[in-house]
């Protein structure tokens, strides 16, 4: 038997493997002929300047945007290109957006409870008390989000940087294959946006992880391989020194 | 598991005052029914029969909040459901009358009569029973409440489309009682109700005993209500509330957990309602008034919404204000019901409850405060 979606396609052993995606607006080309290949266990730092294709990418990837043509491979087999939100959300993609959305009457505890993989169905629910496995994990989770003293706190009383870091352990527990972080670090401080970094590095010895970002020091205190993207293709791949010794993405960046 | 389930969510709060619903429903009726006439503890018959009558509100207010407290679904037709139960009760009632009713028809009801009936409508058969009437109390309500909640909520109606559903639902169901050829009494609805399983509906004892059901009635539902609110189930209710999508997004069939309350809470008003209508001795079809149901969302709103014991205490306060007022200044009760409205969602926002809580809180830090 096969899952709905699960065709054959290219085998790869990419996790993630993108090939010649294109995506046109009323004529106006937001992704041109892009390719991208993430491993497995591999964080992507994903940068390009205002309009290069990063959230369009995010949107095929999640099946919010279908594109006009190119190949969308997840895990080797599932064509993405051809699911919706909701099949790819269970197939393991989990998908954090800019603006963080968390249950603000419930504690973080709880924020993370609900967000668990595995308990849904209603009646269960009804009974459940977590088990010693979830309770072991949400412990996890809270240090690595570094929540753990904040655990009994109303969602609706964290600051915009714990939010977002409530938001990063929401989405671990749901333990996607791939996570996908659309600015993780917008509007933070410059201690806070260490800590993220901190803390994504931690989610990425367990997990695939893809960072769409701005903020150059940020993407610095990553130190992963960085994709820059430019008019909706991938200008340079490399490490962050790299690329900015391109004379390619200097112009982007920069002007002429 | 069952007793485990129940006692999740009894807080101490809680049971202090389960109990004092209880207490309510004993101690009313026997100061009635056991002390003597002169006494001045001793409660008036149309005192039981008043406080009886609260206790189902409290009920169908309960039922409210537990839908729109709980799980954002402002409901504006609670009341059809609360008119459900007690037309089903009615049914059970008029068939009790027997030969005693004014025609003296042993088969059909006075009304049936006097409008040329032959033989009893089908829906009508089993009534004569109160084994066959009590599941059809809690059944009848639900099962419209499902179907209904399975449309609306599949096809994503939210907020103010669905209160404009559940308005319109019951607004069709006062229109369809009104008619004669229902078979179910037409706009005079039903009433000269005799015996309830064989005791004298008149009868100071039935009263107190009926006064005493519809409080342990509203103690069962608020248990079963802080199960539910105190379960994982619940927090995933309100989590529904205040972020639907959001849990969509995490894999909750968001539709399961709306219907679920929704039948749940449409059963509770619908007992609620049974256990008006022999307490009130009449039905008709000006409960599935859409007036009502408003009401009813008024009383949680001004006890608390979100909150258990709100939406009893909010019921108590604005039918102990209706009662008075339309009977010291009849004219003046829609004005105060309005300005009620205003004034809660001004500076009430989460109601008595909520107003108690913030002053608890706020004495607890001053003495905090005050020791530190």
């Amino acid at each position: 038997m096969t899952a709905p979606g699960i065709t054959h396609v290219r085998s790869t052993s990419a996790l993630l493997y993108l090939s010649g995606v294109s995506v046109s607006f009323d004529g106006f080309r937001a992704l041109n002929n892009l390719s991208l290949l993430i491993e497995p266990g591999e964080m992507r730092a994903i940068i390009g300047p205002n309009g290069a294709g990063k959230t369009t990418m995010m949107d095929v990837i999640t099946g919010k945007t279908r594109p006009d043509s190119g190949e969308v491979v997840f895990d080797g087999a599932a064509d993405l290109t051809k699911l919706d939100e909701a099949n790819i959300a269970t197939l393991g993609i989990g998908r954090k957006f800019q603006k963080p959305t968390v249950f603000e009457n419930h504690t973080v505890r709880d924020n993370l409870l609900l967000a668990l993989a595995g308990m849904r169905s209603w009646y269960r629910l009804l009974t459940a008390v977590p088990s010693k496995a979830e309770n072991d994990r949400l412990e996890e989770i809270l240090s690595i989000i570094r929540m753990g003293p904040q655990q009994h706190m109303l969602g609706a009383r964290l600051s915009h940087g714990q939010k977002q870091w409530l938001e990063i352990g929401m989405l671990l527990a749901q333990n996607p294959k791939l996570m996908l972080v659309d600015e993780p670090v917008a509007g933070m401080t410059d201690v806070e946006t260490e800590t993220t970094a901190q803390v994504l590095r931690e989610v990425n010895k367990s997990h695939s992880v893809v960072v769409v970002e701005h903020d150059m020091s940020f993407v610095r205190a990553l130190g992963v391989k960085v994709t820059v993207l430019h008019e909706g293709s991938t200008l340079a791949e490399g490490s962050l020194d790299q690329v900015s010794a391109d004379p390619r993405v200097v112009e982007v960046y920069l002007g002429r | 598991m069952v007793t485990r389930f129940l006692w999740q969510g009894m807080t101490r709060n809680l049971r202090l005052f389960v109990l004092l619903v209880l207490a309510v429903g004993i101690l009313v009726p026997l100061s009635n029914l056991l002390l003597p006439a002169d006494s001045a503890f001793r409660m008036p018959s149309w005192a039981v029969q008043l406080v009886g009558k609260y206790l189902c509100y409290a009920s169908l207010a309960l039922a409210v909040d537990l839908v729109w407290g709980f799980c954002g679904i402002l409901t504006l037709g609670h009341a059809a459901f609360f008119a459900l139960g007690g037309y089903c009760m009615g049914m059970y009632l008029m068939r009790q009358i027997g030969t005693r009713g004014v025609y003296g028809n042993p088969v059909l009801p006075d009304f049936m009569v006097f409008l040329n009936y032959k033989e009893l409508p089908w829906f009508w058969h089993g009534f004569d029973s109160f084994w066959f009437a009590a599941p059809m109390i809690v059944l009848v309500p639900s099962v419209l409440a499902l179907a209904l909640g399975w449309f609306a909520f599949r096809s994503r109606v939210t907020g103010v489309y669905l209160s404009i559903i559940t308005q319109a639902m019951t607004f069709a169901l006062l229109l369809a009682f009104f008619r004669n050829d229902m078979g179910l009494g037409g706009n005079n609805g039903m009433t000269d109700f005799k015996d309830i399983l064989g005791y004298s509906v008149q009868s100071d004892t039935t009263r107190a005993v009926l006064c005493f059901v519809s409080a342990l009635a509203l103690a069962i539902f608020l248990v079963i209500s802080a199960a539910i609110v105190g379960s994982r189930f619940g927090k995933a209710l309100t989590a529904v509330r205040d972020a639907e999508s959001r849990m969509r997004f995490l894999g909750y069939r968001v539709e399961r957990y709306k219907l679920f309350v929704f039948v749940l809470s449409a059963a509770m008003a619908g007992v609620a309602g049974a256990l008006y209508v022999p307490q009130v001795g009449i039905i008709n079809p000006s409960e599935f008034s859409p007036g009502n149901s408003i009401e009813a969302v008024l009383w949680v709103a001004v006890g608390g919404r979100g909150t258990l014991i709100g939406p009893v205490i909010g019921a108590f306060i604005v039918n102990f204000g209706k009662t008075w007022l339309t009977g010291a200044l009849p004219e003046v009760w829609l004005f105060a019901l309005g300005a009620l409205f205003i004034v809660v969602t001004l500076l009430l926002p989460k109601g008595v409850v909520g107003l108690w809580n913030q002053f608890v809180n706020r004495s607890r830090e001053r003495r905090a405060r005050a020791a530190a």
